[in-house]
């Protein structure tokens, strides 16, 4: 009892940002899975959802900032992909790539414009924001609300990819890409639906990330976003199931570490998860093995 | 190919340039006051210069997608400044404040630089067993990852004795204390850094051209044909990197020597992010592509567009222009090079005497579209 | 199309080049002496580093020239952000440098002030640290001074704070990795903490951490007594959001960073209990606190740099003592040039709204044994001044 009275904070943490991550992650994976990009940007359209918050929020009622948050977010992902990765896709791989990281860095300079550089601190949200007593434990609402949300998001968002037109030619886009084209698919609009999913379920991610760590700097996607990345692939990227298994056990892994007090180590160790997995099983916990075409 | 193709007369006139180049440089150095920021950004022009086209060897000529030179810069530096660093210093505790320091010996200038290189290389060996056998994005995020894990290490507190924990490394033999061989007369600093890195440059471009840098070019282009010709993948593409990494020691070690102080937490993947635009923006595959456009990116970045930075410079009452203006302008730059100039500035292609002097008779290929469009009597449809 | 947007960057090029030779060769005009703000205006400290060029503006706004060997001087600030940076440090330095400045003051972090030390010394230009606390600073670097006091003397007062006022037995210690204003100063505490037979637990956090869960589940799973971080405030934020979010029962203490009304306004109606240790406390000098709140209060920017309200915080109070500390060392030396400061400064002595200013000869650290002690009101959202500390 006591054992674990000690470590349910971490354990509880670690769920809540595995829950963060895992909404992230599945933007890398499904942007991945179709366009076969790390999409380097959207850990900074996380951060941007954050700063749209706070910017919205300051001069609009919660309940109308939020929505409108989410229907920015996805504008901006949306406008991302026709802008920059669009006029890119007859090009080689590494020069979409390079107009991912681009973005990236035009994301963090504009964030850094606006806000002058400083950290803002993201507002309160009335309920989520409360403190909750778990088995002796105090927390945030907010992080048991994390998982149920994400498993909820999840689920549905595989009902949306099992069962609908959009989601079959998703999945048809994905498992290739020229045939698909040719059978009719407008890859173009299945794309941007790819993008508007990502875009909004970071959104979320960023509602409740930043719910948690109540403070949002220009730089604050860049780490939550490598590891997302790091997370799609450890779990076998395009799989989005995998996504989510493997943003729940770096979170938690990374709290653990933490309280080991390996802190120097806590992202490095993300990493070497990333490496080993890369050596051992390239295609991830539950990727599909990949034939290479010559 | 291309120099191979020079005349000898061009290789002279390169020889001239060159010397011409060192000349200015030193009359420059020897008369402009020390401090003008021309040589702040003419020495970091250079170190990144040297470090872009490393990077270039390994993503433009090799075709391996790397972003692990920051962290090879991190271990140039790291090791540069450790050996260096005077043994009185080491002792006392001004630097090594909270540990003992462990390495009770100092070297030289020159083969510390060198020592930096080497052990860079010898971490990117170790490293390139593992992950060059990867492909593309997975090479490129695995390298991430290792940077990362350097810095880690680096940082750790068990590494204290050696690299000082995270704290600050200083007093090292940074550009001031370069003395002429001999004598106790200060050696230009800019020129210094334009002879190590002119050097390493060379030794690349030598390099290139010889038959290493055509299995390198093989194995870009195409990776089964090479093997089948005969090029082994493995032991090419970890020669490659493990020599990009040798100069990107070198030029982390430069860079120690450039600001006086270094600490891990600079070496972060923005580093490298900004060191492969450099090399995008000046053509994947060139040379001198590298050089022109890291010159132009520290240019930018450090000293032309600072204007954009200060609200007193701000028309019409706007309130546009405050700190970090510079930087949106800047990255909307990058964007447009990324998504409209993609070959960059020079594209594949190198500088060329040949070149240049059919530009000076045809500037911007006007005088040939003209004669095109007298020659259809129709509309031209450029490349645009 | 594409040969159109070449035209147009070249253009913005050429035009960049054009105002930057402009503003080059406009130089210097007659009988202007420049002085130097190297401090952040973005990154972690962007906030603290605002508040301390807050302290210059109004400085030079209320003198805006200077006498120096008999003739008037207009004094030209030049402020230059470091982005509370190491790594931009140098380069920053370097622009104030090229800029041509007297004498140079700054920065808030005393990491940022290392790494553009060496730049100074290099060029010959003075410069006065304002509130770097670490002596590393101006240990070996002669032309780097301070007006503030060191943080050996200022872990010493919090650790004797922790141990005798609260009669914590353990504390948790809890810096950034790499940095060296919170990695000196939690040293120094734990030198006389330990000294003074207690006990701690010593964690980093790396750059760019923004979930503190854990730092709090390990303290309070250590039982310590007493949450020592002396970290940037833009972390403070988010310890403190934590602590309260894990009911953590345990006071916080931390350095000079604190005394911000940041940190106020991240506690206020929190249940938590935050002391600091500080240069200056507000209402010791009455005059001082009502023209600079009225000045901040008549400029919209001015409210938004101090954090939108006008809480004066101990940085700015330093800065406005630093800029007057500036123009008596010009004085004393009778010229501009920087040698002539620079052989000026030494014996240079004011009496600053923080207190006396003098400097020792050795590092040319700031004379002062005396750290003012604030605690947290959550209810009101203000700094109660408790007894200040004097050691030695």
């Amino acid at each position: 009892m006591q054992f674990l009275q000690n470590s349910l904070p971490y354990l509880l943490a670690g769920i809540s940002v595995g829950g963060q991550y895992a909404l992230i992650a599945i933007g890398y994976t499904m942007v991945y899975g179709i366009l076969r990009l790390i999409n380097f940007a959207h850990g900074d359209v996380f951060m941007a959802a954050g700063m749209f918050m706070v910017f919205l929020s300051a001069s609009l009622p919660l309940g109308l900032a939020i929505p409108l948050v989410l229907i920015i977010t996805v504008v901006l992902g949306f406008l991302i992909e026709r802008i920059a990765y669009k006029p890119l896709r007859s090009a080689p791989r590494m020069s979409v790539m390079i107009s991912a990281i681009g973005v990236s860095y035009l994301l963090q300079n504009c964030a850094l414009y606006f806000t002058g550089g400083l950290a803002k601190v993201y507002p309160q949200l009335p309920w989520l924001s409360d403190t909750v007593s778990v088995f002796g434990a105090v927390t945030k609402r907010v992080t048991l609300i994390t998982p149920v949300l994400t498993i909820v998001l999840v689920a549905a968002l595989s009902l949306f990819i099992k069962h609908t037109k959009i989601g079959m030619a998703m999945r048809a886009v994905s498992k290739d890409f020229e045939t698909a084209r040719l059978m009719g698919i407008k890859v173009n609009t299945v794309i941007s639906v790819t993008f508007v999913i990502g875009s909004l379920l970071a959104a979320v991610g960023s509602l409740l990330y930043f719910t948690n760590y109540a403070s949002v700097t220009p730089t604050s996607g860049g780490m939550p976003g490598l590891k997302c990345f790091v997370a799609a692939v450890f779990g076998g990227i395009g799989s989005i199931p995998g996504a989510v298994i493997g943003a729940f056990i770096i979170g938690i892994a990374e709290n653990i570490i933490k309280g080991l007090g390996w802190t120097t180590f806590s992202d490095a160790f993300t990493f070497a998860l990333l490496i080993v997995i890369l050596l051992v099983k390239p295609t991830g916990l539950f990727g599909e093995k990949a034939t290479d075409k010559v | 190919m291309e120099l191979r193709k020079n005349t000898k007369k061009d290789g002279l006139l390169t020889a001239a340039a060159l010397i011409l180049l060192f000349a200015v440089l030193l009359t420059m150095e020897l008369t402009m006051k020390s401090t003008s920021i021309l040589f702040t950004v003419l020495k970091k022009g250079v170190i990144y210069a040297l470090v872009a086209v490393s990077m270039n060897l390994l993503n433009g000529f090799t075709g391996l997608f790397s972003l692990g030179q920051a962290g090879f810069m991190l271990i140039g530096a790291y090791t540069y400044a450790i050996l260096t660093m005077p043994v009185a210093v080491k002792l006392s505790d001004s630097v090594y404040k909270y540990y003992d320091c462990a390495i009770g010996f100092e070297l030289g200038i020159l083969p510390s630089l060198i020592l930096a290189g080497l052990i860079a290389a010898f971490f990117a060996a170790l490293i390139g067993l593992p992950v060059l056998r990867l492909k593309s994005d997975y090479l490129a995020i695995a390298t991430l990852g290792f940077a990362e894990i350097l810095r880690a290490f680096f940082q750790w507190d068990a590494m204290g004795p050696v690299t000082n924990g995270a704290n600050v490394m200083r007093q090292y033999k940074d550009l001031t204390k370069l003395r002429i061989p001999f004598t106790d007369i200060r050696f230009p600093p800019t020129l210094f850094c334009f002879l190590v890195s002119g050097v390493c440059i060379a030794i690349i471009v030598l390099l290139i051209n010889s038959s290493y840098g055509r299995a390198f070019k093989a194995i870009r282009d195409d990776e089964i044909a090479a093997e089948a010709m005969g090029i082994n993948l493995f032991k090419h593409k970890e020669m490659s990197f493990v020599i990009s990494s040798f100069f990107a020691g070198i030029s982390g070690a430069l860079l120690a020597m450039f600001q006086y102080t270094v600490q891990a937490a600079q070496f972060k993947s923005a580093m490298t992010y900004e060191i492969l635009l450099i090399v995008v923006i000046g053509g994947i595959g060139s040379v001198t592509g590298s050089c022109i456009a890291s010159f132009l990116f520290i240019a930018c970045n450090e000293w032309w567009l600072r204007f954009l930075d200060e609200s007193s410079n701000n028309i019409l009452g706007l309130n546009i222009l405050r700190s970090g203006f510079r930087k949106v302008v800047f990255s909307i730059v990058i964007m447009i090079i990324v998504l409209f100039f993609s070959k960059g500035i020079m594209g594949e292609r190198e500088f060329s005497w040949a070149r240049l002097r059919a530009f000076f008779r045809d500037p911007f290929g006007l005088r040939s579209r003209r004669a095109r469009k007298a020659a259809t009597g129709g509309e031209v449809n450029g490349n645009g | 199309m594409k040969k159109l947007i070449a035209v147009i960057l070249a253009l913005v090029m050429v035009l960049a080049l054009a105002a930057c030779g402009a503003s080059g060769s406009s130089g210097k005009a007659e009988n202007t002496v420049t002085i130097g703000v190297f401090e952040p205006a973005s990154g972690d400290n962007g906030a603290g580093g605002k508040q301390e060029t807050l302290g210059v503006q109004y400085a030079n706004s209320v003198q805006p020239t200077v006498e120096i060997g008999g003739k008037t001087y207009n004094v030209v600030v030049k402020y230059v952000d470091n982005e509370s940076s190491n790594d931009k440090a140098p380069s920053a330095a370097a622009e104030l440098v090229n800029a041509g400045c007297s004498i140079v003051l700054g920065s808030y972090g005393s990491g940022v002030s290392i790494a553009g030390g060496p730049t100074f010394e290099e060029a010959g230009i003075p410069a006065v640290g304002i509130t770097c606390t670490n002596p590393q600073v101006t240990e070996g670097n002669r032309y780097y001074f301070r007006i503030c006091f060191l943080d050996p003397f200022q872990g010493t007062v919090l650790a004797n704070y922790a141990f005798n006022e609260l009669g914590v037995k353990k504390a948790y210690c809890l810096n950034k990795l790499g940095d060296d204003y919170s990695g000196g100063l939690v040293n120094y505490f734990i030198e006389a903490f330990e000294g003074l037979g207690g006990e701690c637990v010593h964690e980093e956090f790396p750059d760019g951490n923004s979930d503190f869960t854990s730092y709090v589940a390990n303290a309070k799973a250590a039982d310590c007594g007493v949450f020592f971080s002396p970290v940037s405030t833009e972390a403070a934020q988010l310890i403190i959001d934590q602590v309260v979010a894990q009911g953590a029962s345990f006071p916080l203490l931390a350095g000079d960073t604190w005394d911000s009304n940041v940190i106020l306004q991240a506690a206020k109606g929190k249940d938590v209990k935050i002391t600091v240790t500080t240069f200056y406390p507000e209402g010791a000098n009455a005059d001082f606190d009502n023209n600079i709140k009225k000045w901040i209060n008549g400029n919209a920017t001015n409210l938004a740099n101090n954090g939108g309200d006008d809480t004066v915080a101990a940085v700015t109070a330093m800065g406005y003592d630093a800029y007057f500390f500036a123009l008596a060392a010009l004085q004393k030396a009778g010229s501009t040039e920087p040698a002539k400061v620079m052989d000026a400064i030494w014996n240079t002595e004011i009496e600053g709204v923080t207190g006396p200013i003098a400097l020792e000869q050795t590092n040319g650290d700031a004379i002062r044994n005396t750290a003012f002690v604030k605690q947290a009101d959550t209810a009101s959202g203000t700094w109660i001044a408790l007894d200040p500390v004097t050691i030695g």
